[in-house]
Parts: structure tokens; C-alpha cells; sequence
């Protein structure tokens, strides 16, 4: 089969788990995108593999390697959106911004923003 | 066009289908269940790319483990059931662009620069359980070793995050 038809999927794959990583609201649905482009990253690595015919199969274990880090990090993830949505009641990712950068400027009357001397 | 060709085309389709849907849906457990079919069709792009090893544990660890802890996460937040608009965020066009742009940009870049490679799946080696794992432990041990590692130390992290009596600041207020 052709090289290039896994690795258009991938690509296309890929592009949907950027759209859902900068569109989505909850922090789970995030989770989710952020899977689609790990997998997209695992077809690229499966597909070498098969096309290089490596005797190592450095892209089939690689690939093995990625499943292991996908699970640590959604263990880690979920264990951190957990502890967000006990804290705050939500887990929408734009409600949570009191790390952002805000220009002191504009929010120097408002109380929350402590302004250094 | 073989075989392969068609098989991996339909079960693309499928992949793409249901990506698009998990990122578009309302509904975060419909989100999570159009995620299996995902994780299925990519696990037969596996099984046509002789990655039988690989394929099954995509099915195994991805939509038995990973999508299952997705679910939890989903019930354990409350998240709505039902119909819920509030999921998309405001800056959805210019996700849109980016994810379109990251997805074009890559696609055109890979399709032209491997224009004429043919994968020979006929004469691969199949990368069975008795392949993958000469290949891990006898060329891969010490990353295999590493990754029990850190799939420990998040285990402990996980719990040590979730622990109720681990957040002091908020049972003093």
C-alpha cells in the first residue's frame, strides 16, 4: 500500500487534535484531543516501520513506548482535573486564569491584583 | 490500488469520521465513545500495516484502559449528561484556522515528500507478540526499564494528587 495514505491520515489526524486542543472547554475534552494527536504521532512511527522494514522495529516498540506515556499522562491529568473541580466546582479551562498574565495597567484598581512597589 | 489500499482508505475514513465528531460533539461521554471507534479504526490501520502486536495493545490499554479512565474522569466531575453548549470555547475560529492550517501544512509537506513510497505489506515481517518482544528486551531494555519507572511514579503522583487530605489550604478556610 502507499507510504503516503498512512501518513495524510496522520496529518489529518493530527490537525483535528489541534483544532480540539484550542477549542474545546472542558479540561476532559482536552484530555481527548490531546489522544488523537498522540495516536497521530503512533500511526507516523507504525508506518515507518512497515515501510523501512527495520529489523530492529524501533517504530513498532517507539510506538509501544508512546501507549505507556499516554496512560502515565492521562493517569496524571485526570488525577489534576480532579483535584481542580474539588477546589473550584468546574473544570472549564477558561474559567481558570488566576495564573494568566494580566496587564497591571488595566486591572491596577481591581483588588485581586496586588501591584509591586 | 490493492487491497491494503482500500482497507486502510475505508478504515481512515472512519478514523477521520469519528475524530471529527469527538472534537465537535456536545456531549463529553458521546465524546468519549466516538473515541473507541477512533482508537478501533486506527487499531485496524495497525493490523494492515502488519502491526498486529500493536493493534491489540491499542485495543487493550487505549479503549480498555485510557478511554475507560475518561469516563470516570467525565462522571466524577458531573459533567452534564445531556446536551451542553457551553463545552466549545470562544475561540473556536481561530481554532479552527490553526488545527486547519497545522493539518494542511502537514499534509501537503508529508503526501509530496513521500510521493512514490511503497509499503510492501506482503513481504513484512509481521510484528507479532514474539517479534515486538525480542525487539523490547533485547534492543529496547533500558527505555522498557524506564518506562515502569514513570509509569510508577505517576501511579504515586495520581494518588498523591487525588488524596483528600492533601489539600490542607483548602480544609483550613
Amino acid at each position: 500500500m502507499h507510504l503516503s495514505l498512512a501518513l495524510g491520515l496522520s496529518a489529518l489526524l493530527f490537525g483535528i487534535g489541534v483544532y480540539g486542543l484550542l477549542a474545546r472547554r472542558n479540561a476532559i475534552a482536552v484530555l481527548m484531543a490531546v489522544e488523537l494527536m498522540l495516536n497521530a504521532g503512533n500511526l507516523d512511527l507504525v508506518a515507518f516501520d512497515a515501510w523501512w522494514r527495520d529489523h530492529l522495529h524501533s517504530g513498532q516498540s517507539f510506538a509501544l513506548f508512546v501507549v505507556v506515556i499516554a496512560a502515565a499522562e492521562v493517569g496524571v491529568g485526570l488525577a489534576i482535573v480532579l483535584s481542580v473541580f474539588r477546589l473550584r466546582e468546574t473544570v472549564a479551562v477558561d474559567a481558570l486564569t488566576d495564573l494568566a498574565d494580566r496587564d497591571p495597567v488595566v486591572h491596577a484598581g481591581a483588588d485581586d491584583v496586588t501591584v509591586a512597589p | 490500488m490493492t487491497l491494503a489500499d482500500v482497507v486502510f482508505g475505508l478504515l481512515g475514513v472512519v478514523c477521520l469520521g469519528s475524530a471529527v465528531l469527538v472534537v465537535t460533539t456536545r456531549n463529553v461521554i458521546h465524546a468519549a465513545l466516538w473515541l473507541v471507534v477512533c482508537f478501533g479504526a486506527l487499531a485496524g490501520c495497525y493490523l494492515v500495516l502488519t502491526a498486529e502486536f500493536v493493534a491489540w495493545v491499542q485495543v487493550l490499554i487505549y479503549i480498555g484502559a485510557i478511554v475507560v479512565l475518561m469516563l470516570f474522569g467525565a462522571m466524577l466531575t458531573r459533567a452534564p449528561i445531556g446536551r451542553q453548549q457551553e463545552l466549545d470555547s470562544g475561540n473556536r475560529p481561530v481554532a479552527a484556522l490553526a488545527g486547519a492550517a497545522t493539518g494542511g501544512v502537514l499534509f501537503v509537506l508529508v503526501v509530496a515528500a513521500f510521493k512514490g513510497a511503497y509499503v510492501d505489506v506482503h513481504n513484512a515481517a509481521v510484528g507479532d507478540g514474539k517479534v515486538i518482544g525480542t525487539a523490547v528486551f533485547r534492543f529496547f531494555v533500558l527505555p522498557f526499564e524506564l518506562a515502569s519507572v514513570l509509569l510508577l511514579a505517576a501511579l504515586v503522583g495520581a494518588v498523591v494528587l487525588t488524596r483528600r487530605d492533601s489539600n490542607r489550604i483548602d480544609a483550613g478556610r
